[in-house]
């Protein structure tokens, strides 16, 4: 066995099971970083299969963020989480029936698409055949063919930005808060009087 | 024995299905719901990336990055909904969430 195929058993066995792990502990921050582990994983895949852009993105963006971001609100929500575990023994055989009838199916497509075809036994050529480092080879298109699409995915982010800022922003109505705006516009004779006060006889 | 493409999409069905019985498994749970939807679109970029690779067309590995983007704004705009929900209800059971219902 060679070095590559070892490394494909031990970044897919740890991929599976950590996926495992994200369905089936019982404290929701486990299974966050279960989650992180998976995705760590499926990055060390993507650099194995050579498309080390993507493997280092999905390490940044969803390591980075978007495991973060589900450890925040797991944090942050106060919720009783024993109770929300009610009914996972019940959900149990028809999930796994269903589970299991799923895998089959796929692994038969995939098995029967792969062994009628010469496809599967061909090797990675994109690498082989060209000079370019993937990075390059993915700007290359990403920028010029599909541009759009590249906007189009930019226009995504910014509305989830603003959807997510819009919708978790509020304004308690007892707090006092400073405006600016107020502070400056206001002049020295709206907030000063000058009175004349006669000796021994107070305002 | 030299790692194919169906080696790949091997591990990409095994880890499509984890996600669909965790939906099936965590019925309460939407945190671990959203977990689950991240997990099919992980095993959606594996696929993805691996006919990309294997059939020497960086195409694929575009779209991988446009599944990535949209994997990334579905969470960050579910987790929002999420603590908006939690914050008027007190609670993010599943069952709780029927509201609309006519």
């Amino acid at each position: 066995m060679s070095v590559a195929a070892a490394f494909f058993y031990l970044f897919a066995g740890v991929l599976v099971a950590s996926a495992f792990m994200v369905i089936a502990s019982r404290n929701p921050v486990h299974s966050v970083l279960f989650l992180i582990l998976c995705f760590v994983n499926a990055a060390g895949l993507f650099i194995l299969i050579g498309a080390e852009f993507l493997g280092l993105i999905l390490i940044v963006v969803y390591v980075g963020a978007v495991a973060v971001l589900f450890l925040f609100v797991v944090m942050m929500l106060d919720v009783d989480f024993v109770e929300l575990r009610q009914g996972f023994l019940q959900y149990l055989p028809i999930g796994v029936l269903i589970g299991v009838i799923f895998l089959a199916e796929l692994v038969l497509v995939v098995g029967s698409w792969a062994t009628s075809s010469t496809i599967a036994t061909v090797p990675a050529i994109a690498e082989a055949t060209s000079h370019l480092t993937n990075t390059q080879q993915l700007g290359r298109v990403l920028y010029t063919e599909y541009v759009y699409f590249f906007e189009a995915a930019g226009m995504v982010l910014l509305v989830a930005m603003i959807g997510a800022i819009v919708l978790t922003l509020r304004h308690k109505p007892n707090v006092k808060r400073q405006n600016i705006s107020d502070q400056v516009a206001r002049t020295p004779e709206q907030a000063m009087e000058v009175v004349k006060v006669r000796p021994g006889q107070g305002i | 024995m030299e790692i194919g493409l169906s080696h790949y999409l091997t591990v990409a069905a095994i880890l499509f299905t984890l996600g669909t019985l965790g939906i099936f498994l965590n019925r309460k749970n939407v945190i671990v719901i959203l977990m689950s939807v991240e997990l099919i679109l992980l095993a959606v970029n594996i696929n993805l990336v691996s006919f990309s690779m294997f059939l020497g067309n960086i195409v694929g590995q575009v779209f991988a990055l446009l599944v990535l983007t949209v994997a990334a704004a579905e969470a960050a705009i579910g987790l929002a909904i999420l603590v908006v929900f939690y914050r008027n209800r007190g609670s993010i059971a599943v069952e709780d969430i029927n509201a609309m219902k006519g």
